[in-house]
């Protein structure tokens, strides 16, 4: 049994979320929610410092700031224009939000119910078909659920495998959806089809709370490991210098 | 100051029902709020709105003038979606074009160079096409053999846009953080509005600031108006952050008529309001 140091599962969430930027350089993070924000500065901190961030809006940082905070200098410009070429030349990868997502990958931030009168009026479409048919995506469900991990979403935003694989070699070519990540485990697509697999649960959390937030057919392995904890120097860096306001535990509840 | 300089009461003759009206801006931030309340003040209906949206389609979704939006989202950013809208949605009030973000730049993009479309990786496998039949696929003619999206353009009847500095001619200067593509708002509409909080002189706008900022050339603007304030209760940087107080409030009238009304009496039907919150800034 590994020494936890106390770390919550909001800093096991962080973790898991630096996992996703894993030998990418000189690319843009951009994470969506608090959790994956804490990740993408992280992993920048720690195995991935040529990765690129910014605030958002249209100013790439320079250092890596604490949640909340400016960063102290810029690295350079990037109003919406810029990022629509940026996102078309491949050279990003997303981690977004999402109200449904299927075991394809499918994802759906637009609406709830029928989209010509929704009962629930989300996002709209935002980016999600432009980053999903253009460079890395991965997403971050903070409350996993058989409303959130559903057999078939409302409307398709986000690409799935299987509709990139209909749509032709135009939409696949580029297609690639890395991992899911929700407060109970970390997920990728190596099940059958390509479609969505346990990859690990986080310590703490069981296979059955899994399969109970889980409206669809998922692959369970044989052997399922634990989301690894982190080390000594990433729990300094997430509570003394990333986020010592702890406002991750606002967005994850064991 | 003549040239393109309107006042107050030119501006209500510039709007007719049933025009498609392009609106600059992104979300809450640099939203042109004084010509919306103009565009409610003239009673013009069955507007086709198109926007990156914010206050601007929700604010026209209250008050019953429009007929259909296109957009990829309607945001107050602080709050994730505009609450007017959502009820005009959720009602099946108004008529909706919903595309990614990347394909409304595409669109506004074409109509501008006076192109039918333009090529497009963005919407393929997603619902945005199933939605919108209208929207056509198209093969490439070269070895690739890909098939990607044809984008049609969205030209536009007027378009709306408040920056931080004008001049008589139609010069407009962003001096922001992000032009966002109110350009090519300007340059898919036939005619377009450019308010801005002041309107100077030619040479004072590059007195301290880099030709780059002018993201309006006089080529692109029909109409300056001076409105000071003009982008409240939304972003206009460096000259204001957003009034997030201001913001609830007209957040909150989509819970309740009465609200709703005092809102727009406050900040709609008063043409000089917009002075008024700049005065007090």
């Amino acid at each position: 049994m590994p020494e936890t140091l106390g770390a919550t599962r909001a800093d096991i969430a962080v973790a898991a979320c630096s996992d996703l930027f894993r030998g990418q350089r000189d690319i843009l993070a951009s994470p969506a929610g608090v959790i994956p924000t804490l990740g993408a500065r992280l992993a920048a901190l720690t195995h991935a410092p040529s990765l690129m961030l910014s605030d958002g809006e249209s100013t790439i940082y320079g250092d890596v700031p604490a949640l909340g905070e400016d960063s102290e200098y810029s690295a350079g410009y990037l109003p919406y224009r810029e990022l629509f070429e940026l996102i078309a030349a491949g050279k990003r990868h997303v981690v977004m939000g999402g109200a449904q997502i299927d075991r394809e990958g499918n994802h759906n931030f637009s609406a709830i119910g029928d989209h010509f009168q929704p009962h629930r009026q989300l996002l709209g479409s935002r980016a999600a078909a432009t980053n999903t048919v253009n460079h890395a995506t991965s997403y971050w469900i903070a409350r996993q659920s058989k409303r959130s991990f559903v057999q078939d979403v409302d409307f398709v935003t986000g690409v799935g495998a299987n509709r990139a694989r209909a749509a032709g070699p135009g939409a696949a070519r580029f297609h690639h959806v890395h991992r899911v990540v929700t407060n109970l485990g970390v997920y990728d697509f190596s099940g059958p089809g390509g479609t969505m697999a346990l990859l690990s649960l986080h310590p703490g959390a069981s296979l059955e709370e899994v399969l109970d937030a889980t409206g669809f057919d998922l692959h369970v392995p044989e052997s399922i490991p634990a989301t690894r904890l982190p080390d000594k120097q990433e729990l300094e860096l997430i509570r003394e210098v990333l986020d010592p306001a702890n406002r991750r535990e606002q967005e994850v509840r064991p | 100051m003549s040239g393109k300089v309107i006042d107050a009461a030119a501006l209500g003759g510039l709007f007719e029902d049933g025009m498609t009206i392009g609106i600059g801006g992104w979300g809450s931030r640099r939203k042109p709020m004084a010509l919306v309340a103009a565009l409610v003040r003239s009673g013009a209906r069955d507007l086709r709105i198109v926007s990156f949206g914010g206050p601007d389609v929700g604010t026209l979704c209250a008050t019953g003038q429009v007929r259909e939006v296109v957009h990829g989202f309607v945001t107050l950013d602080s709050i994730a979606v505009d609450p007017h809208f959502a009820a005009a949605r959720q009602s099946g009030a108004i008529a909706t074009t919903e595309l990614d973000e990347s394909m409304l730049v595409s669109g506004l993009r074409a109509a501008g160079r006076r192109l039918p479309f333009e090529v497009t990786r963005t919407g393929l496998g997603s619902d945005v096409l199933t939605v919108n039949p209208q929207i056509r696929t198209i093969t490439s003619p070269y070895g690739d053999g890909e098939t990607l999206v044809a984008m049609p353009a969205v030209p536009l009847d007027l378009a709306l846009i408040h920056l931080n500095r004008a001049d008589a001619l139609g010069n407009g200067q962003c001096l922001g953080p992000d032009p966002y593509v109110d350009d090519l708002f300007a340059r898919a509409a036939a005619r377009t509005i450019l308010s801005a909080e002041s309107v100077v002189g030619t040479r004072e706008l590059t007195e301290g600031a880099h030709p780059a900022t002018l993201l309006l050339n006089r080529t692109m603007v029909d109409h300056v108006f001076e409105a000071p304030g003009g982008a409240h209760f939304t972003t206009c940087l460096p000259d204001y952050p957003r009034n997030e107080e201001l913001q609830r409030e007209y957040a909150q009238a989509a819970s309740d008529p009465a609200l709703w009304e005092r809102y727009r009496a406050g900040h709609l039907d008063n043409e000089n309001i917009w002075r008024k919150e700049a005065l007090n800034a």
